[in-house]
Parts: structure tokens; C-alpha cells; sequence
């Protein structure tokens, strides 16, 4: 069977749980951003976190179906079928042709779309995700476009016995946030004062954020002075060109942090500061613009127990739908 | 025990950090140079060769080193231990020997696309906005001319650094003493277009574009064949829609238009390969005699 896209949407993209072991080489992992809202999109439709999806930003696709098949939107946005209001975080039949659209956005800045059997592009180095910039995977290497016809793969068992995310296992789309970070990288050149910048401060995401990364604003930081080592560049924000951690922050020029996300360049020359602990990637890839954002230092033993934790909700949020 | 001349210069050890709960950061030093990056690279090789479950990504780098890992499966500090054993004895290993291969890659120098584009980025962009790119990077090292640059630019051959930034983009370092290299800086403001294949330069830094798109490294020239090519049709892709690795020897052709356009044929037509050639790259004679040393590494192409 095959979606047909009447309207793209603003940023809608084929991805899955991600492309590993390509970092070397430039290519990021891509997949989801909110993990945890893909993973139970796709579970409600009896796809495993492998699967690939839609994830579609702020504003949502229109779809037509050409066969009978099930789908569920993970996100905060009203759904219609067919011009009917139908709930999120559920399973929900198609009949040939039925039109799948989407309101406005009511929370967050992206949401989720499974089809059962998930979206059937070809494996690309592993992964079906969208890697825009290298133009590969998802579909045909980019975002949907009016007239794409997108394949879905066939349902590889049941659905699951129930058909509804409860409402604790769905997160908040709330406008502030706590992100916790851990320090390290190059923070010690940080002044006391940039430091203090960075982890006291409220800052406000601005709308350039996208899957490779969200800046915020605020008061700034300030760098300690040294002598730039040789090829580093003359900015106090530069550094030898380095890997970037996924996750990690770095503040060119001193202005503006910037989280880097799962499409982000692979390295560069501005000094990381922090990473946003795995478990809290989710958290960052729902902030809209004008979230006003804390970042919480942690320590590693902290990181690795909040980890455990969030994949243990995400089993049992899985696990609550039986089967 | 003395210090191999490769180690000369570096700190005494690396600095390690975390990025999160995945990634382990290993600063071999602040400041780039050749030993740092052959230490980088050595220890890159040294942990893919013990093919350890949990480690998903090793991404040597100019100066360090990036691992990421699964914390669920390698905790870190089993994985700290395992790098600081590989880099107690890559530091106690004297004569370092990195088998790899020297790629001869054709450059039209001066070319329209680059000129074309730079052009577009100059007030606001360029800290000469009535220069060329080619101009002020001869200016700022003292040499006499866009030619003279250009000469040097491919009068000896370079090391690939570390590949990343976009899908396949080399970064690559002159084999030449630190008085020798020539640095640019970038843009003041990065550009939002460069043309693919693109040869720059930021820092002490060369690099290729693989890919169009943003990018603040001053623009001499453009790469003749391609180095990312997710078709993968071309016989030196056959194995990786990636053509560049870490430790790569690169020594760049000036050609003309109609020898860039006689390749462009050639790619069209599926049948281009590089001129490579396997090298056993010494950075101990790399680093005492460069000149003379580069002369046997582009001896190698030639089948001496």
C-alpha cells in the first residue's frame, strides 16, 4: 500500500530510531528527535521503534490512504479524518482513500505519524531516516512534497490489545523547561561568570531551531582569556576542529548557546560547553520557539540513572497496550 | 626510554571528558599538529581493533579523539580504562607507521564556480570585500602572488585530519614545519552556499566540500571527481559512498579547464578513478625531513 501526500506540510520527513556507526565519516544519526514519542507512535500500530515514521514540524501533511490500514499520531495537534476531530496517542483505522489531515499545532514543535508496517523506503546504511544534507535515506533524501506517493510495509503481526497511550505515559508540551545537562568538553574555558551564565539563566529558544540544532537566547557567556592555541581560529569560542557530541552546546562567539540535535554537522571549530543527558533529548526536541529553557547540571551517576528510568516508563508505557 | 620524535611537543596525556552519558572526549592536545593527529588516529585504530560491544561511533579527530558509546551496555568507566591503556602504549610505541594510501586529487584552480559564488559573499561576509579569496589568503602569508599561493598549495601533499563536519568532507592538514603551513582565517560571517567539491581553507586547515551548502573556508578552486557519491557508480566507491578516511595522503593536480572538463566526461560516464597508491606513512621521517619525505610519499604514485 502507498500514502499519497496531497500537502507536504512545513518540514515533514521520514525517520526511525537512526543510521549508527557513520559518525566517522560525517553522517550524523539523524532518526527521531522526540524518540519517545516515535517509539509509541509506533507501538500503538504494532511497529517496533525500528520501523520508520513521519515526523512532521508545526505544521502537519495532508494524506490519502489507498488501502485499509491503521495509524496513530503521537504529539500535541488536532487530527482529522476526512474533516473529523479524532484523539492523539490512539490507534485509528483508514479505509481506502480517507483523507488523514492535521490542525494546528497545540503543543511542542513536532509530532508523530505511524502507519502499520511502517514507511517502506530503502535502507540506507542501515537506517531509513532522512539525512538531508547528504541527500540520502527517507524519501529520496529529502522533506515530502505535494504528489510524493510514499510506500507503507505490510504488518509484520497484530496490533496490540489496546489501542490508547494512557494519559501518564504522555509527556507535557509545557512552554518552560528544566533540561539537565552534564558540564565537561570545554567548559573550563568558561569565565566563573559564563559559567554561572550558563546554568543560572533562563533562555528563551528562538525560532532558529531545527533538527540540527536550537539556539537560545539570553544573557550570554564569557570565555576565560588565553592565548588561542595554534589552529584554533582567533574567537575565545574557537577551538581545533573537533567530533561533536550529539547533544552538546556551544555558544559561538559568546551570545547564543546552541543544543546540537541528531541532524547536526559531525564537527567543528566552536568549543562544546555541555551535553543534554540522553534522557533529556526527547525533552529538547519539544520546545518551540519562546520555551524559556534552565539547564540543570548533573553528574555522570545522575545521567545514568535518569537513562534507566526513561527507558523503563517507555517499556511500560509499551507494555500497558498488552500484547 | 626517550620520546619518539612523533610525541615531541604533545602533553604528557590526553585530556578526558565526557559529553554526556554517550560520548567520551580525549584531547590529545589543544594546539594542532601532526603528532597530535597521527595520537589520535592511533588510538582510533587500537580501539576499533578490539571491536568492543557498546561503542557505536570512533571519530578521530584534528587533535582528539570522539567515542560514542551505549552507557546500557559499556559503562563508562570500563571504557575510560580501555582508551588510557590504548593511549599508554601508543605513547610508549616509538615509530609510528600508518598504513594508508597517497590519492592524487585534480584542482581547476581559480575556477568560475567558486569565483561566481564568492563574488556573492563579500560585504558583510569577507574581511576583504573587494579582493578575491585567492588575493587575500597570498596577502595574509606574506606571499607575492595568487600564484605563488596556489603553488604552495600544492607543493606538498596533505593529511587527512579527520573526516566529518558533512557527509565525507576531508579535513586535511599540510605535511610541511609549523613556519610552513599557511593559514586564512574564515569568513567573518559564513556564507549559506558553496559550490560541491569546493577546495577551501580556515585555520591552518584545508578542506573539500563534499556537499553544496553552507560553509566559511575562503574558496580556491574546485575538485574535478567526486568524494561523496551515494550512488555509489563510480569503481573507487565500491565499497563506501565515503571516499576519504582519516590518515589519507592527498597531494593536489592544478588542471585546466579542458583537463577538468575531460574528467567531468569521465565521471559522467562511470569509468573515473583516482590516481591512489598504498603507503606506509613514517611520521617520525615525516616529521624530521618533511620535504625530502614527501618526495618518497609522491614517489609512491609513480610505482617507486
Amino acid at each position: 500500500m502507498a500514502i499519497k501526500v496531497l500537502s507536504p506540510g512545513l518540514a515533514t520527513t521520514v525517520q526511525d530510531h537512526g543510521r549508527f556507526g557513520y559518525y566517522d565519516v560525517g553522517i550524523p544519526p539523524g532518526g527521531s528527535l522526540d524518540q519517545y514519542s516515535a517509539e509509541l507512535a509506533n507501538a500503538l500500530v504494532g511497529n517496533t521503534r525500528a520501523d520508520a515514521l513521519f515526523e512532521c514540524t508545526y505544521m502537519g501533511p495532508t494524506l490519502v490512504t489507498d488501502a485499509a490500514t491503521d495509524v496513530a499520531v503521537a504529539g500535541s495537534v488536532q487530527v482529522k479524518i476526512n474533516g473529523e476531530t479524532q484523539p492523539t496517542w490512539t490507534r485509528l483505522s483508514l479505509r481506502p482513500g480517507d483523507e488523514l489531515g492535521f490542525g494546528l499545532i497545540t503543543g511542542g514543535a513536532r509530532f508523530y505519524i505511524a502507519f502499520a508496517g511502517g514507511i517502506d523506503v530503502p535502507l540506507v546504511l542501515g537506517s531509513r531516516s532522512t539525512y538531508p544534507l547528504g541527500v540520502i535515506g527517507g524519501f529520496q533524501g529529502r522533506k515530502l512534497e505535494a504528489g510524493d506517493t510514499v510506500p507503507v510495509g505490510v504488518p509484520s503481526g497484530a496490533m496490540p490489545p489496546g489501542a490508547v497511550i494512557a494519559d501518564r505515559f504522555r509527556p507535557a508540551f509545557d512552554r518552560q523547561q528544566e533540561v539537565r545537562i552534564m558540564l565537561g568538553l570545554y567548559d573550563h574555558r568558561l569565565s566563573d561568570t559564563g559559567l554561572a551564565n550558563l546554568t543560572t539563566a533562563e533562555w528563551k529558544l528562538t525560532p532558529v531551531a531545527d533538527r540540527a540544532g536550537l539556539r537560545y537566547a539570553g544573557p550570554g557567556v564569557e570565555w576565560r582569556e588565553r592565548a588561542q592555541p595554534f589552529g584554533a581560529g582567533s574567537d575565545p569560542s574557537n577551538i581545533v576542529d573537533a567530533g561533536y557530541a550529539v547533544g552538546s552546546i556551544q555558544i559561538p562567539g559568546g551570545t547564543q548557546p546552541i543544543v546540537l540535535h541528531r541532524d547536526a554537522v559531525s564537527g567543528g571549530g566552536y568549543a562544546m560547553v555541555a551535553t543534554v543527558i540522553s534522557a533529556d533529548m526527547d525533552l529538547v526536541a519539544r520546545a518551540a520557539p519562546g520555551t524559556v529553557t534552565r539547564f540543570i547540571p548533573v553528574d555522570m551517576e545522575t545521567a545514568l540513572t535518569v537513562r534507566r528510568e526513561r527507558a523503563a516508563v517507555l517499556s511500560e508505557a509499551i507494555a500497558s497496550l498488552g500484547g | 626510554m626517550s620520546t619518539p620524535p612523533a610525541a615531541a611537543g604533545l602533553p604528557p596525556t590526553a585530556r578526558y571528558t565526557w559529553g554526556g552519558d554517550e560520548f567520551l572526549f580525549v584531547e590529545i592536545d589543544e594546539a594542532m599538529s601532526l603528532a597530535a593527529n597521527l595520537r589520535a588516529m592511533s588510538i582510533a585504530r587500537g580501539l576499533a581493533a578490539q571491536k568492543i560491544d557498546g561503542i557505536v561511533d570512533i571519530c578521530p579527530a584534528n587533535s582528539s579523539l570522539l567515542i560514542h558509546f551505549d552507557s546500557d551496555i559499556l559503562p563508562p568507566v570500563a571504557l575510560e580504562s580501555t582508551v588510557r591503556e590504548l593511549e599508554t602504549a601508543a605513547r610508549d610505541t616509538p615509530g609510528t607507521v600508518l598504513a594508508t594510501r597517497i590519492i592524487e586529487v585534480p584542482v581547476w584552480y581559480d575556477d568560475p564556480y567558486t569565483r561566481e559564488v564568492a563574488a556573492r559573499f563579500r560585504e558583510g561576509y569577507h574581511q576583504d570585500p573587494s579582493g578575491t579569496d585567492l588575493d587575500f589568503a597570498a596577502r595574509v602569508n606574506g606571499l607575492s602572488s595568487a600564484a605563488e599561493f596556489i603553488r604552495r598549495h600544492h607543493g606538498r601533499p596533505w593529511i587527512v585530519s579527520m573526516v566529518g563536519f558533512v557527509a565525507g568532507l576531508p579535513f586535511l592538514f599540510q605535511l610541511a614545519e609549523q613556519d610552513q603551513q599557511m593559514e586564512v582565517p574564515k569568513y567573518l560571517s559564513p556564507r549559506t552556499d558553496t559550490p560541491k567539491l569546493t577546495v577551501g581553507h580556515g585555520g591552518c586547515f584545508g578542506c573539500i566540500y563534499s556537499v553544496r551548502g553552507a560553509g566559511g573556508y575562503q574558496m580556491f578552486g574546485i575538485a574535478a571527481a567526486p568524494i561523496f557519491d551515494p550512488s555509489q557508480s563510480l569503481p573507487d566507491f565500491a565499497t563506501s559512498m565515503v571516499f576519504f578516511r582519516p590518515g589519507d595522503i592527498v597531494t593536489f593536480k592544478p588542471v585546466t579547464e579542458q583537463e577538468y572538463r575531460a574528467i567531468q566526461t569521465q565521471v559522467d560516464a562511470g569509468t573515473y578513478r583516482y590516481r591512489i597508491a598504498p603507503v606506509e606513512f613514517d611520521a617520525d621521517r615525516a616529521l624530521a625531513d618533511p620535504l625530502g619525505y614527501n618526495q618518497t610519499l609522491l614517489g609512491a604514485l609513480d610505482g617507486h
